[in-house]
């Protein structure tokens, strides 16, 4: 009668438990033997893979959750509400992911609580630091309610619910703040960075391309759940949203083109350096999808619709590394390539958030909303604010 | 009062006497491997450049303004009255943003260490409160490397140059770099020629992120204002839509 289950053994599978085992060895080469055995980071060149792929492009892609947050909740468009929790729980995992990445990257993890109590509001770090603390918490407190549905647990429900709307409305707006300094973290590097990145807009930046790589990233999580749960896709849903992506982008790319010019540095972009050629597939990576997603059959197409989203990925992905990366380095005087166990350490914390989605997807309502328990931050549910009449 | 070097390159002979003192007083090997070094790293906290003929020394340049105080999350890296720029291991979580934002790219890092440290000169700030020279100044044979007060060094820079103008070019490196500095440079050639930034803005750098903090209260408190508002709009529809429909089904009974 009691059979126990053995996993099957899948193509994916391997190879998560390759990246994991990759993983665990590049883990201990780092805390034992220190960042100098497992980076190729220096002196010159102090922030490479862990910095500007697993902090700056984790927390932008997990964008996705507060916009998502401010379109349903506090703009009351109703309709995009079955893809609501899977966007939260993404960015749940995000920024829990970035956590991880950065007891990797920090030199001293174990006091990383530091700037709890150490404060110097004067730095970018310590913004973003408070920022992602109590954004994290938001997110914590804005998912949990699907855990409590699961249990049924009602009395917890009921005091979330309470207090929903003016967590959905700090989180919106700490997302905002923290989203906007990962660009300032830059503004002080004007003899660091390419004058193709360097720009006092980036923060502007920043946040901008965050809302086109987090609905990016919702269009992909919406393409990847349909095939791994069996799921049905969301066309309507994810068609509009890649019309509003498709604007998105052009208000980007023109802003970015406007601070070329104002800057006076359109010449960079056309002179034989690797940072030329980096920024042109930078933006072509953005300029591309834009272009396909202001056409209605390739919304219209689930696999179009899919591929776009994944250019946009790309686009915003190289952004991040152009921005932290390859723009810092011939300022530095050295040249960075990531070290193995960088990468590997990266890949498997990116194997541990689709996994993680994946069975939190498998045992909790994150798709189906339960009919028992309502939706946790159901406006609904929530008295009308005070002066509400 | 506020303490500063002044490092004069046509007086050095680039004897590296003050590399050997620098070593001493961290504690740190020198030798002459450590001595053929010509970059600044986490066991050698200045170092003596050559370029051609003429010397060059690379140490923290104690900026009026610093950088690195101004990005460090946990104030770990401090501008004290006295001048000198310190460093709290005690604070650091070795996020590494001083090294990413120094505009002279001095500080170094224990890479191999399992708790790594900041390193970079403290301008002996221990010696320095009980009125001591630096240990580079007091090591220095031929008056290269002088300590004192910044005011004070200027007049006399400024007093060499006008003695003896052929000698000099005729400016003070450090005098407006990044908003001052407390290490101050003269030099026979344009500064670029032995190794120094001369491309930096003369403003402090802190302003710039400072001008995107400082707008953090109005974010958040408009963003409060205008998501509630907004919120209020929207609900609000619903909420009389409800009321109406209540009303037309009493009306209909």
């Amino acid at each position: 009668m009691n059979s126990i289950r053995v996993p099957r053994f899948t193509f994916w599978r391997a190879v998560f438990v390759v990246l994991m085992l990759a993983g665990l060895y590049a883990s201990w080469v780092r805390f034992y033997y220190g960042l100098g055995a497992a980076t190729n980071l220096s002196d010159q060149f102090p922030w490479g893979l862990w910095i500007g792929f697993d902090v700056l492009c984790g927390v932008g892609l997990a964008a996705g959750g507060f916009t998502l947050v401010a379109v349903v909740h506090i703009f009351n468009i109703e309709r995009y509400k079955p893809i609501l929790r899977p966007a939260i729980l993404t960015a749940f995992l995000g920024y829990l992911l970035v956590i991880v990445a950065l007891l990797f990257d920090l030199g001293r993890p174990l006091v990383i609580w530091h700037a709890i109590i150490m404060w110097n509001p004067h730095s970018v770090m310590f913004e973003v630091a408070w920022c992602v603390m109590l954004y994290t918490t938001v997110l914590f407190l804005e998912f949990v309610p699907v855990v409590f549905e699961r249990l049924r647990w009602k009395a917890p429900l009921r005091v979330i619910r309470a207090i929903s709307i003016p967590l959905v409305i700090v989180g919106v707006i700490l997302s905002t703040l923290h989203q906007s300094s990962l660009g300032s973290l830059f503004l002080i590097v004007p003899h660091k960075l390419h004058p193709l990145w360097y720009s006092p807009f980036q923060p502007v930046f920043f946040f901008v391309s965050a809302v086109a790589g987090g609905l990016a990233m919702t269009i992909f999580e919406g393409w990847h759940s349909s095939r791994a749960l069996g799921r049905p896709f969301e066309l309507p849903l994810l068609e509009s949203m890649g019309r509003v992506l498709a604007v998105l982008l052009l208000v980007y790319l023109t802003m970015r083109a406007l601070d070329l010019t104002h800057r006076g540095v359109w010449s960079y972009v056309f002179e034989n350096r690797t940072e030329s050629y980096l920024f042109g597939l930078e933006i072509a990576l953005m300029l591309l999808p834009m272009l396909l997603l202001f056409r209605g059959h390739v919304r219209e197409n689930p696999g179009a619709l899919y591929g776009s989203a994944l250019l946009v990925l790309f686009g915003f992905v190289a952004n991040r590394l152009n921005v932290s990366v390859t723009g810092m380095e011939a300022a530095s005087g050295t040249h960075y390539v990531p070290k193995w166990t960088e990468v590997a350490i990266t890949l498997a914390i990116v194997a541990v958030g689709f996994a993680v989605f994946r069975l939190a997807a498998a045992y909790l309502p994150v798709f189906e909303e339960s009919e028992a328990a309502a939706p946790a931050l159901e406006a609904e549910a929530v008295p009308a604010p005070a002066g509400g009449d | 009062m506020a303490l500063a070097i002044l490092y004069d390159s046509t007086l050095c002979v680039g004897c590296r006497q003050c590399e050997s003192a620098c070593a001493e007083r961290w504690g740190l090997p020198y030798n002459d491997a450590v001595a053929a070094e010509e970059k600044l790293s986490d066991h050698k906290l200045t170092a003596i450049q050559t370029h051609g003929e003429k010397f060059s020394r690379r140490l923290c340049m104690h900026c009026n303004e610093p950088t690195c105080a101004s990005v460090c999350p946990v104030g770990a890296l401090q501008k004290t009255a006295l001048g000198p720029v310190v460093y709290y291991e005690d604070r650091c979580i070795g996020c590494r943003y001083c090294m990413t934002a120094c505009p002279f790219q001095v500080p170094a890092y224990e890479w191999s260490k399992r708790w790594p440290r900041v390193k970079k000169c403290d301008m002996c700030y221990d010696r320095q409160k009980a009125g001591k020279p630096t240990a580079c100044t007091e090591a220095c044979p031929t008056g290269a490397t002088i300590c004192g007060d910044r005011d004070a060094l200027i007049a006399q820079a400024r007093r060499r140059i006008a003695e003896k103008p052929k000698d000099y070019y005729p400016k003070i490196y450090g005098l407006q770099e990044v908003g001052g500095t407390s290490v101050l440079f003269l030099s026979s050639v344009p500064f670029e020629q032995i190794g120094l930034r001369t491309t930096l803005p003369q403003q402090a750098l802190p302003a710039l992120t400072w001008r995107a903090l400082a707008a953090v209260p109005d974010v958040a408190t408009l963003g409060f204002v205008t998501l509630g508002g907004i919120y209020w709009i929207t609900h609000r529809r619903e909420t009389v839509a409800a009321a109406e429909n209540r009303l037309r089904k009493g009306g209909a009974k």
